[in-house]
């Protein structure tokens, strides 16, 4: 929801770590996820929370267990929002050199 | 580095969308709109239990995707399964199953996508993953937050 919050949780190496844990599988329990980052259950929790109230992370529940799922969408509003806008400038330029080299050739 | 990632079977995303929950029911179920966000597609289905849940290329020449809607409650879930037929591996896949739920949350609303039973469509699996839910979703808030298609 907030470009901040997302900023914020993938500011830190053990939230990132978690998303690639993710990306790999995802519909893991804390228990399967806490395995991979060496941390205690609290710490995991901690970093769980914040990617989730970021939207990168989304928990479903199936039968007792919390399954917790990699959300890329708030990634991709990140990209339109703040690499297209860039990238599309320098693309832009470049098409334009090739004009301006072509028309003088 | 590249690792071979095997697509999930059971597939969630979410975004938050300042639009009411009327708003992002018409945007997945009238053509109008899913032509301006979902590569071009346009629904076709009456959303009514046991319908036929159907999407067609922009010309409406090809049928691109397949289903059935199991659940219509307006304007907040949603579920209808899936059979994309837009390439030809994937058309010969089982039915999986999609399921939309809208909730509101303050001044904004909470959608989600499920794309589930995908156990007997692992091509469709790996087609819907990555990029291709994603941009659907983040081309419905776009769209439905500024008026404007994502270019």
């Amino acid at each position: 929801m907030d470009d901040d919050r997302v900023f914020k949780a993938l500011a830190d190496p053990t939230r990132r770590h978690l998303l690639d844990r993710l990306f790999e599988r995802d519909g893991r329990t804390l228990t399967e996820l806490e395995s991979q980052v060496n941390m205690t259950r609290i710490g995991a929790m901690k970093h769980l929370r914040l990617l989730e109230e970021a939207g990168l992370v989304v928990t479903r529940r199936s039968g007792r267990e919390k399954l917790h799922f990699l959300n890329p969408v708030p990634i991709r509003l990140i990209h339109d929002r703040w690499i297209d806008k860039y990238t599309e400038r320098r693309v832009s330029a470049l098409a334009d050199l090739k004009n301006q080299l072509e028309e003088t050739a | 580095m590249s690792t071979t990632i095997t697509a999930q079977t059971v597939q969630v995303y979410t975004v938050f969308i300042k639009a009411s929950p009327e708003q992002i029911w018409d945007a997945i179920t009238k053509p109008e709109f899913t032509s301006r966000y979902f590569h071009g597609s346009v629904v076709d289905s009456t959303f009514e239990p046991g319908s036929p849940y159907r999407s067609y290329s922009p010309d409406r020449s090809q049928l691109w995707v397949d289903g059935v809607v199991e659940e219509a409650d307006p304007p907040t879930r949603l579920r209808h399964t899936w059979r994309a037929l837009y390439n030809e591996e994937t058309a010969q896949e089982e039915f999986s199953r999609v399921t939309w739920e809208i909730e509101p949350d303050g001044a904004v609303c909470k959608l989600t996508v499920v794309h589930d039973q995908l156990e007997g469509s692992p091509k469709t699996a790996a087609s819907v993953s990555g990029a291709g839910w994603m941009l659907v979703l983040s081309g419905l808030k776009t769209l439905l937050e500024t008026g404007e298609p994502l270019s």
